[in-house]
């Protein structure tokens, strides 16, 4: 069963189609790299995914559970309110730039939603948290603010953030892109990490070596569709279209 | 009159200073926020006439849809609060009353007037206060609390509100040691705070002197005002 499907979604803002019909499903355990240029409609459709944004017409189904769906007239319908807040604990967003909350220790971070969303126990949550940030090589960070940490490590924590509410897929929007070379290795080694742990992952990266070593599939977007999918070898080694070709070797060097 | 008799008499009107200056803060501050949002609520009851923007409409249907009723009302009385002297509103509360139903003046009545005209004007200040704050909140932190499952009132109280406290407590502090400063005003209601008090004795006896001892008063509780907030301020920056 596809965990996440999402069919023919359109969406604009005003004028603008940034995404004009596009199609997206995970599998369970698959590893999904999307790239392409800037402006693209890699964030939109990822916001769509998380429901930061809702979109005009498509549908987007969870575990085969539906969250919006297009009625007669062909304009997407939500489910309501109160079932939408039962399909965010299916996924976690990692941001670019973190979006930690500063007057929170790196603990309460990471099990404050657990505990005041989710509704578990304050042991508990503490516990996996404390296992998670220790995996991540955070363990001393635990009473820290996040203004005491690099970024590589904020972006840490706003990984183990979103683990900590044990999501079935995890969405990463350019989660190096804030970050110094030196700091991007420490994050993807964390989100390699986790995909050899087969955590369900669609990743909006610029980094391509990273994107041909860790993804399964790799979509090229470009202008609001989708160009060319595949696996990483065959989008990588041996793009079909002009459009890849050309983005792909302004990464050449 | 000996110094000693101006200073008794100066610091039973501190007292009275005091009081007006606790109440105001005690309700002004909480209903400053209930102003705010009421400032920057969105309620637009015509909304649904423009439709869901799939089809162009006339421009008087789309002022209807963006009508902000509850909004509105709040930024005109916002804006005749900041924008007209807190001595005249005192005196419009107090007398406005009269003037309008031939009400009775009571002794109590002037002195719960003076503080509704404290606490209405210095809720309209803090009111914008925070909605500098709130809006100041990158939209990061909203949709970080969103996608992790927080309802819009936990965003609010957990996420949002302790970040704002933080940012506009320098702009509260000006607004506080203005009010020190302002509690002078009641004196245009003869109420006998330190200020009239001073201004009183200074006139019958002809000399300056009660009205310095006054000035000395308010710098020093100034003082203690800056000091107290200065904490509250340390204690708000184990982030940043
Ligand atoms: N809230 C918004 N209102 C209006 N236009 C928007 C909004 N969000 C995005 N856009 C526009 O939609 C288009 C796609 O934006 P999006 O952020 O999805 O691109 P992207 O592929 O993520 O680009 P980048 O690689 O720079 O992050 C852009 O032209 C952008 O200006
Ligand atoms: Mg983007």
């Amino acid at each position: 069963m596809k965990l996440l499907e999402m069919n023919h979604i359109q969406k604009s803002f005003g004028e603008l189609d940034v995404l004009k019909n596009i199609s997206l499903s995970v599998e369970e355990s698959e590893v999904v790299a999307i790239i392409g240029p800037s402006g693209s409609g890699k964030s939109t459709l990822l916001r769509c995914a998380t429901f930061l944004e809702t979109i005009d017409s498509g549908s987007i189904a969870y575990d085969g559970r539906v969250a919006a769906q297009n009625d007669e007239t062909e304009r997407a319908k939500y489910v309501s309110a109160g079932e939408l807040k039962r399909f965010r604990s299916c996924f976690g967003l990692v941001f670019q730039n973190f979006n930690l909350f500063p007057h929170y220790t790196v603990l309460k971070n990471v099990t404050d939603a657990p505990i005041s969303v989710q509704k578990r126990s304050r042991v508990e949550a503490e516990a996996e948290a404390r296992a998670l940030l220790a995996k991540m090589g955070l363990s001393d960070k635990a009473d820290c603010y996040p203004y005491q940490l690099s970024g590589g490590q904020q972006q840490r924590v706003s990984i183990v953030r979103a683990l900590a509410m044990n999501p079935q897929i995890l969405f990463f929007d350019e989660p190096t892109s804030a970050l110094d070379p030196e700091l991007t290795q420490e994050v993807l080694k964390v989100i390699r990490g986790l995909a050899e742990e087969h955590m369900t992952m669609v990743i909006v990266t610029h980094e391509m070596a990273f994107a041909n070593a860790v993804a399964d599939r790799v979509i090229f977007m470009d202008g609001g569709v989708v160009v060319e999918e595949g696996p990483p070898s065959e989008v990588f080694g041996n793009p079909q279209c002009e459009r890849t070709k050309r983005f792909l070797e302004q990464y050449q060097n | 009159m000996p110094f000693d008799v101006i200073l008794r008499q100066l610091t039973v009107g501190f007292g009275k200073t005091l009081l007006i200056f606790g109440l105001t803060l005690a309700f002004s501050l909480p209903l400053g926020l209930v102003v705010c949002l009421g400032r920057m609520s969105k309620w637009a009851p015509f909304r649904a006439l423009a439709g869901d923007g799939s089809k162009p409409c006339s421009g008087l249907v789309r002022a209807l849809a963006t009508f902000r009723p509850i909004q509105l009302i709040f930024k005109f009385f916002i804006s005749i609060l900041r924008g007209t002297p807190l001595m005249l509103q005192l005196l419009v509360v107090c007398y406005g009353p009269y003037y309008l139903f031939h009400a009775k003046l009571s002794a109590t009545w002037t002195f719960t007037a003076l503080i509704i005209g404290f606490v209405i004007n210095y809720a309209a200040y803090f009111a914008e206060i925070y909605r500098g704050g709130i809006e100041s909140m990158p939209v990061g932190q909203y949709e970080a609390a969103e996608v992790l499952g927080y309802t819009k009132v936990q965003t609010f109280f957990k996420i949002i509100l302790p970040q704002v406290i933080k940012r506009v407590l320098p702009s509260v502090t000006n607004e506080v040691i203005t009010l020190v400063k302002d509690t002078s005003l009641a004196f245009v209601l003869a109420y006998a705070e330190m200020f009239t008090l001073a201004k009183q004795i200074a006139a019958a006896k002809t000399t300056f002197a009660p009205l310095f001892v006054a000035g000395v008063f308010y710098f020093v509780f100034n003082a203690v005002v800056a000091y107290v907030m200065e904490f509250f301020e340390k204690k708000m920056s184990y982030y940043r």
